[in-house]
């Protein structure tokens, strides 16, 4: 019965059993689920493809290939790192919510048709709010609200832009997209949206940080990932793709060297490491889109240690903030081990999994002659071990000690951490297995003398700089603040101005009213003109793009009315 | 337990012990310099063949993004309770 699952659900369907069973049981359920799925995803062979019929046109339910099997793999490492992590948790909410969002993105990758894709995207967003929402603070439920907002949008834009592009092209395939009318335009910012691009970026760092323990780790990994592979599906070698990522890379770094909560400093450096994928699905080669998908594998995994190391910090101590913490290597020797590991790896150090996966994407992007891009992502690259590799440990575990002596982290939380760590260096050490599951497989040797030395300059030299700026007292002091980024507008700028109207408004109804009734008679005057053929809204729309327009004002009401 | 690990000495509490790590950062720094006299580099650009063209560049970068995020701050830094 398994194989016929679409990969995926049985997470989903697995969720249904978790409220039912208690203890030990639930934890062997909650451990068996990823270890099932993985061994269907292993037994399916690549070239499947599957259709059900919707009222009267087939759907693609399943498509399996190289691209979405490689996506799939990690995904359910993912699920399982994640699952020991949590699985001290009683909460059910939490672990329901967690293993229905992974399996939607699991299934999501697996997907062949864009109205199978949109509900699987919208799946992702409802199951993963509830991990921010688990919290329980009215933080926490807050900023869940806003992280749904924007994410249903995202999934209302991906619905419209696949009806419009159905109405020019007749068909409802996901396969190569490209940026070609507007359906597709709406497509690409709807993937756009949930990969975090440059404006789109904020609802990441708002609300991922306001998450539980467990919940951050989670979300880390799918989400902006699965943006990431239908970016790659639908757009690889779309141009604009190159700048935008490039800024992804280098334009939250700035925020990352002065922010305080270290969870939201993660969150930052997960925009720009998932900026690196963007370039590679942009250059769109098969070395960089090989680059993008070695990225995102080694990425989920040394992403998820770093948060499961902030969440050990912060379960222990109560704070995630900087100017709270430090000295912390005395009583949790083993999480700064791990957090290490996984500094070193988004850091790209020689033996560590960054190293093998990012090298690909600067190598193309040198390789088309993407001469500022390339530069760029060296910054990047500068910058994501100053404030990724240095920082987080650094101000975490060393820096001043504040007399902070805690119990070390629970011990499954240090299995998952630790099994994180040995993937981390695994795939550093011997990249091989991980290179034979990319989609195209290029032949790449990433320890040639020249990476592994100019390497090691970019990163000591990095460390050199931060050491200097420290002791010269140059280094920003770590201040308990928040910086305003573009969540700026909605959160503060637009609602003022509304209130500010609502106050005028208030001030002048009378005369508001009495111009309010004449400019409605007008307007219904010229609308039953309008609407009386041959005038143009006398005639039948065609329907797709009418179901766009009702599409984005829906999402456009449903914003103003959170807002 | 608690006490007993608060006046635990660490081997990193001691300030001459923080010094030797500085100072081994500035020798693995000089090493990688050097290193670049010793091999053929292969690399796609004029400019990165200069010698240490990386290491000056990793600490240009990491001195530029943090002095410009410094002066950001002034721009962008409000109270923790600005949006309560």
């Amino acid at each position: 019965m398994i194989e016929s699952l679409p990969p995926g659900l049985v997470l989903v369907l697995g969720a249904l059993l978790v409220p039912l069973l208690r203890g030990r049981l639930r934890q062997a359920l909650l451990l068996s689920l990823p270890v099932l799925g993985f061994v269907q995803l292993w037994l399916l062979p690549e070239g499947l493809i599957r259709s059900v019929d919707f009222f009267g046109y087939p759907l693609v339910a399943v498509r399996v290939d190289a691209l979405s099997k490689a996506f799939g793999y990690v995904f359910y490492i993912a699920a399982l790192l994640n699952t020991i992590y949590a699985l001290h948790l009683k909460d059910g909410l939490q672990h329901v919510s967690a293993l229905v969002y992974s399996g939607a993105a699991i299934a999501a990758v697996f997907v062949g048709d864009l109205i199978s894709l949109f509900v699987y995207w919208e799946l992702t967003s409802i199951a993963s709010v509830f991990l921010i929402w688990a919290r329980r603070t009215e933080r926490s439920s807050r900023a869940g609200m806003r992280f749904l907002l924007v994410q249903v949008s995202s999934g209302v834009l991906l619905l419209a832009g696949a009806i419009l592009h159905f109405t020019e092209t007749g068909s409802l395939a996901f396969d190569h997209l490209g940026l070609v009318s507007l359906g597709t335009g709406l497509i690409l910012v709807s993937f756009g949206i949930k990969a975090a691009f440059p404006l789109l970026h904020n609802w990441l760092q708002d609300a991922y940080p306001e998450a539980t323990v467990t919940g951050t780790v989670v979300l880390s990994a799918f989400t902006t990932k699965l943006a990431i592979y239908a970016l790659a599906r639908g757009f690889a070698g779309t141009e604009i793709l190159i700048p935008i990522g490039a800024t992804m890379t280098a334009f939250p770094i700035f925020y990352a060297v002065i922010e305080n909560d270290l969870r939201r400093v993660l969150s930052y450096s997960l925009n720009n490491q998932v900026g690196f994928m963007v370039v590679g699905v942009g250059i769109g080669t098969e070395m960089a889109i090989d680059g993008a998908v070695a990225h995102v594998f080694a990425h989920v995994i040394y992403k998820a240690l770093l948060f499961m190391s902030m969440g050990a910090v912060l379960l222990r101590t109560g704070t995630i903030k900087a100017t709270k913490l430090g000295g912390l290597y005395k009583s949790m020797p083993w999480t700064t081990c791990f957090c290490v590991v996984g500094a070193a790896s988004i850091s790209a150090f020689p033996l560590f999994s960054g190293f093998v996966s990012k090298s690909l994407i600067l190598t193309a992007a040198a390789d088309e002659h993407h001469t500022i891009t390339f530069l760029v992502l060296l910054f990047a690259s500068a910058g994501v071990f100053h404030h990724s590799g240095i920082k987080i440990p650094y101000f975490a575990f060393f820096a001043h000690d504040r007399g902070l002596r805690v119990k070390e982290a629970p011990l499954n939380m240090l299995l998952a951490m630790a099994a994180a760590s040995a993937l981390c260096i695994g795939i550093g050490v011997y990249p091989d297995p991980l290179y034979r599951l990319l989609p195209f497989t290029v032949s790449y040797d990433p320890y040639t003398t020249t990476h592994v030395v100019t390497t090691l300059q970019l990163l000591f030299f990095s460390a050199l700089a931060f050491t200097v700026l420290m002791l010269t007292g140059l280094y920003p002091p770590e201040r308990e603040s928040i910086n305003l980024d573009f969540d700026w507008t909605y959160r503060h700028a637009l609602p003022a101005l509304g209130s500010f109207l609502t106050r005028t408004a208030g001030a002048h109804s009378a005369a508001l009213k009495e111009a309010g009734r004449r400019v409605l008679g007008r307007a219904l005057e010229r609308f039953t003109q309008l609407h009386t053929p041959p005038n143009i809204l006398g005639e039948p729309w065609p329907p797709g793009p009418t179901a766009m327009w009702a599409a984005l004002l829906l999402a456009a009401y449903l914003l103003l009315y959170f807002l | 337990m608690n006490d007993e690990s608060a006046r635990k000495r660490y081997w990193l509490d001691d300030p001459a012990n923080v010094r030797r790590v500085i100072w081994g950062l500035v020798g693995v720094c000089a090493l990688v310099v050097i290193a670049d006299l010793l091999y053929e580099k292969h690399v796609h650009y004029g400019f990165q063949h200069w010698l240490g063209f990386d290491a000056v560049f990793g600490f240009a970068s990491c001195v530029f993004l943090v002095l410009a995020a410094k002066q950001l701050r002034k721009i962008l830094k409000r109270g923790e309770d600005y949006y309560d």
